[in-house]
C-alpha cells in the first residue's frame, strides 16, 4: 500500500490555532483587497475612461431628461409604434428592477396557451400580414429586458404603424433600414433592430 | 443558422486554442513555485507581512487548511448576508437575507457553485455583493486551481511528502492571475456596456409615459470573476441575459472565452509541470472533442424549434426563441449553454428551461458528465485527471499490467480515492433527485407540469453537486426543503470531492516516478485521448442515461409524437 510509504510530514502535525491564524489573516486580507479596492479601483477607472457606458449607456431627451437606456427594451403598446417582445418580469413587462424569462418549459401547455393569444391579438392588428407571425414577437426573452426585435418582426408591424400614422409604408421601412443591425457572420435571421430607437427615430419623423 | 453556429464556434475554438499556450506559461510557474525573480522577492515578502510562509505541505495539512479557509468563508459570507440592513453600501435598503436562502447562498458561493436561490437585485446589497459574493468568486476559484496544484505536483514530485502550501497558493492564485485578469476583463466589459457605478437605482419616465427603473451597480468588477472563476452567479436575476451583464456580442463572445480561460490553461500548465506537454495537449484534445459534439448538439436541436408553437401559425425557421435575446439569437445562446455547462460555471445568457427538451438535456449530460469538459477552474482538471487514472486502468487490467501514469504505479489506494470521486456525485444527484420526487415540498417546487418538472428538479441536483450552479429557473428552490438539500448537495459534491482528490495527490508525491518503458502505454496519443473520452462518457451514461430516459426524453417523444 502506499499509505505506507509516507513522508513523515503527511502526518496531522499542525496545531489547531496554526490553521485558524492564518485562515483568518488571508481572508481579511484578501476579503479586502478583492472585496473593496479592486471593485473601488474599476468603478473609478472605469468612471474615468468610460463613463457613458459604465452609467447605463442613457438617452436623453432634448431637455435632458433622462427617458431610457439604449441597451435596455421598454413596453411599446401605442398604435402608432412598434411593439417590442413581450416580457416576463416581475410584476410588470420591462421592469428594469427585476429581470428574468418566463421559464415555461417547450412542452408545457401554458406556452402554447399564451402563445396562441398572443399570435390572435397581432393578427387582429396587422390584417394587412397573411404569413406565419415572426417568433420573437410572440416569445419572452430570456433577460424580460431585450431591447431588440428582428428585422422580420419590424418589417411585420411596418404597415400597421404607417397606417396608423398615415405615412407611406416606403418612409416607414427606410426608417427600420436605418436602425438595422447587423448580426455577425451575416446572419439574417440575426438582423435586428432597437426597438426603443426605432420609436425615437419615428417620433423625430412624425414631429417633423 | 447552424452556418452562423458553425462560424462563431470555430471563432471561439481559434482564439481559445491560441490561448492555451500563453494562459499555461502563466499559470506552470505559480504550481511550481518558480515564480521569476522580480516577484520572488515581492512574494517573500508579502507572506513574511501576513504571518504566511510557503513551507510545504503534507496532504493532511494542506487539506485542513484549505477545509478550515473555507468553512470561515462561509461563516463570514452568512454573516454578510444577514448583517447588511445595518452595514453601509445598501442604498437599495435591502433588509437581512432570510436564513435559509443566507446558508444556501454561503454554501453556494464558498463551493464555486454559486447556485443562486435569490434575485440579486431585490435581495443583494453592494456591500453583500462586493466583499461577500464576489469575495468568494475569487477565493473559490482560488481554492479550485490549489487542488489542481497539488495534484499536479503529485504527479511532478518524486518520493515527496509534501504539496505545497495552500495559504501561498491561494494567495498568489488570487493576487497574480485573478486580480489582473479581472480588472482587464472588467474593464472590456464595460467598454461594450456593462455598468459599473455605485449609484442607486435609476428612475425615470419612460418614452411611452409609465416609469421604469434600472438597477445599477457595480456590475463589471464581478462579472468578470464571475466568468474568470466559472462561479457565475449574477448581479441581475437574469444574469448574463440580462443587458447591462452581457449587452452585446462581442461581449458574449468575450464572457464565453473567459470562462474557458483558465481551465483550457492549467491543461497546459498540466504538461508543462509534469515535463511533458503532450500530456497537457492530449487532455486538452479529449475535453475539446466532448465539447465541440455537445456544443452542436445544443444548437441542432434549439434550431429544430418546437413544434406546437410552429403549428399556431409562427415562423418555425427562427429556431426556439422563448427564454433567448435577440442580440444572441440561437448561435449565442446555444454555444453558451455548452460553455456554461461544461465549464461548471453556471452564468446563463437564456433560460435553459425553456430549451427544447433535447437542447436542455445536453447542458445537464455535460454536468453530469462530472464538470470534467473543462470543467470548473482547477477541478475540472482535476476532475479529468481522475479519469486519466480510470483510463489507465481499465487499460491495465485489459492487457494484465500494473497501471501506471506519468510514470506513477496506480495502486489499491489511489484506486480506492479515484471511485470515491467518481462516485461521491452521481450518488447526491440521484437520491437528492429521488427524495425531492416523492415528498411534498419537492414536488411543490416544481413550475412546469409533467416530464419536464422531474427535468427541472433533475437539473438542479445535477446543477448542485457538480457545483455549476446553472438552473431550470422555473424550479422554485428558495424554500427551506431546496435551500437545505441543494446546500448539503453543493458542500458535498466540492469538499467531498477535495479530500479524496488531496489524498490522491499525496499519495502520488510519495511515489516513485518510473522511466516509461517498451512497455507502458503512452498516454498522450490518440488512443489514449479516445480511450478518456470513452471513460467520461461510459460512467456518465451508465449512470444517468434511465433518469434522462424519465425527463427529456419522455418530454421529446411527447412533443414531437404529435407530428
Amino acid at each position: 500500500m502506499a499509505m505506507t510509504t509516507y513522508h513523515p510530514a503527511s502526518a496531522l502535525s499542525l496545531p489547531r490555532a496554526a490553521v485558524l491564524r492564518p485562515a483568518l489573516t488571508l481572508l481579511l486580507f484578501l476579503a479586502l483587497l478583492l472585496g473593496l479596492l479592486y471593485p473601488l479601483a474599476v468603478t473609478g477607472l472605469a468612471q474615468l475612461l468610460l463613463p457613458v457606458q459604465a452609467n447605463g449607456s442613457l438617452l436623453h431627451d432634448s431637455n435632458g431628461k433622462v427617458i431610457g437606456s439604449a441597451l435596455i427594451g421598454q413596453a411599446f403598446h401605442g398604435r402608432g409604434e412598434f411593439w417590442s417582445r413581450p416580457s416576463a418580469t416581475a410584476g410588470s413587462a420591462y421592469n428594469g428592477g427585476a429581470s428574468g424569462g418566463s421559464n415555461l418549459g417547450p412542452s408545457n401547455p401554458a406556452l402554447t396557451k399564451v402563445v396562441a393569444e398572443r399570435i390572435a391579438a397581432l393578427r387582429a392588428a396587422h390584417p394587412e400580414q397573411r404569413g406565419p407571425v415572426p417568433l420573437d414577437l410572440v416569445t419572452a426573452s430570456g433577460s424580460g429586458l431585450d431591447p431588440h426585435i428582428s428585422l422580420a418582426a419590424a418589417l411585420y408591424q411596418a404597415p400597421r404603424v404607417a397606417r396608423e400614422l398615415k405615412r407611406p409604408l416606403a418612409q416607414v421601412e427606410t426608417l427600420i433600414a436605418a436602425q438595422r443591425e447587423q448580426g455577425w457572420f451575416g446572419n439574417a435571421q440575426q438582423a435586428r433592430v432597437n426597438v426603443l430607437q426605432l420609436n425615437l427615430a419615428l417620433r423625430r419623423l412624425v414631429a417633423g | 443558422m447552424m452556418t452562423t453556429f458553425f462560424w462563431l464556434l470555430a471563432l471561439f475554438m481559434l482564439l481559445l486554442t491560441l490561448s492555451v499556450r500563453p494562459m499555461g506559461a502563466w499559470l506552470a510557474p505559480l504550481a511550481s513555485g518558480t515564480l521569476p525573480g522580480r516577484w520572488r522577492a515581492f512574494d517573500a515578502a508579502l507572506l513574511r507581512r501576513l504571518g504566511l510562509n510557503d513551507a510545504g505541505m503534507g496532504w493532511r495539512d494542506y487539506t485542513l487548511a484549505l477545509l478550515a479557509f473555507n468553512v470561515l468563508g462561509a461563516v463570514l459570507l452568512y454573516a454578510l448576508q444577514r448583517l447588511q440592513g445595518d452595514l453601509p453600501l445598501n442604498p437599495a435598503a435591502l433588509g437581512a437575507v432570510e436564513a435559509g436562502s443566507a446558508f444556501n447562498t454561503a454554501v453556494s458561493f464558498v463551493a464555486n457553485t454559486n447556485w443562486q436561490g435569490y434575485a440579486g437585485e431585490t435581495t443583494m446589497s453592494y456591500l453583500t455583493q462586493m466583499v461577500g459574493l464576489a469575495v468568494q468568486n475569487f477565493l473559490s476559484a482560488a481554492t479550485g486551481i490549489a487542488v489542481a496544484f497539488a495534484l499536479m505536483r503529485g504527479f511532478a514530485r518524486r518520493e515527496s511528502g509534501d504539496i505545497g502550501n495552500f495559504w501561498a497558493d491561494v494567495l498568489r492564485i488570487a493576487l497574480y492571475l485573478l486580480l489582473p485578469l479581472s480588472v482587464v476583463l472588467a474593464l472590456l466589459l464595460v467598454s461594450q456596456g456593462v455598468l459599473q457605478n455605485l449609484s442607486g437605482y435609476l428612475g425615470f419616465d419612460v418614452l411611452a409615459g409609465h416609469g421604469q427603473t434600472l438597477a445599477m451597480g457595480p456590475v463589471a468588477s464581478q462579472e468578470a470573476i464571475k466568468l474568470l472563476g466559472t462561479n457565475g452567479g449574477g448581479f441581475f436575476n437574469a444574469n448574463s441575459a440580462h443587458p447591462f451583464e452581457n449587452p452585446t456580442e462581442l461581449s458574449n463572445l468575450l464572457q464565453m472565452l473567459a470562462i474557458f480561460l483558465i481551465p483550457a490553461g492549467l491543461c497546459h500548465a498540466f504538461g508543462r509541470v509534469v515535463g511533458d506537454r503532450r500530456q497537457g495537449w492530449a487532455i486538452y484534445i479529449a475535453m475539446s472533442v466532448l465539447f465541440v459534439v455537445a456544443a452542436s448538439a445544443i444548437a441542432w436541436f434549439e434550431a429544430q424549434g418546437n413544434p406546437l408553437l410552429s403549428v399556431l401559425g409562427v415562423d418555425g425557421s427562427s429556431g426556439n426563441l422563448e427564454g433567448k435575446d435577440m442580440r444572441f439569437g440561437i448561435a449565442g445562446s446555444s454555444l453558451f449553454a455548452a460553455v456554461t455547462t461544461a465549464a461548471s460555471c453556471g452564468a446563463v445568457n437564456a433560460m435553459h428551461d425553456s430549451f427544447t427538451a433535447l437542447g436542455g438535456m445536453v447542458p445537464m449530460l455535460l454536468m453530469q458528465l462530472g464538470e470534467v469538459v473543462f470543467g470548473g477552474v482547477g477541478s475540472g482538471l482535476y476532475g479529468m485527471l481522475v479519469f486519466a487514472v480510470l483510463a489507465v486502468f481499465v487499460a491495465g487490467l485489459m492487457v494484465g499490467r500494473t497501471p501506471e501514469y506519468l510514470g506513477k504505479k496506480i495502486e489499491p489506494f489511489d484506486m480506492k480515492m479515484v471511485a470515491l470521486t467518481i462516485l461521491v456525485t452521481p450518488l447526491l444527484v440521484l437520491a437528492g433527485t429521488a427524495v425531492a420526487v416523492v415528498v411534498a415540498p419537492g414536488l411543490a417546487g416544481m413550475a412546469n407540469p409533467g416530464a419536464h418538472g422531474f427535468s427541472e428538479v433533475l437539473y438542479a441536483f445535477s446543477s448542485a453537486a457538480n457545483n455549476n450552479g446553472s438552473a431550470f429557473a422555473g424550479l422554485s428552490a428558495n424554500t427551506p426543503f431546496y435551500n437545505a438539500m441543494l446546500g448539503i448537495a453543493m458542500w458535498l459534491g466540492r469538499f467531498a470531492v477535495i479530500v479524496p482528490v488531496l489524498a490522491l495527490a499525496g499519495s502520488l508525491a510519495a511515489k516513485k516516478r518510473l522511466a516509461p518503458t517498451l512497455g507502458s502505454m503512452p498516454t498522450h496519443d490518440g488512443l489514449f485521448i479516445g480511450l478518456l473520452i470513452g471513460s467520461v462518457l461510459l460512467v456518465g451514461a451508465l449512470t444517468y442515461l434511465p433518469a434522462l430516459a424519465l425527463g427529456p426524453v419522455v418530454e421529446h417523444l411527447a412533443i414531437w409524437a404529435t407530428h
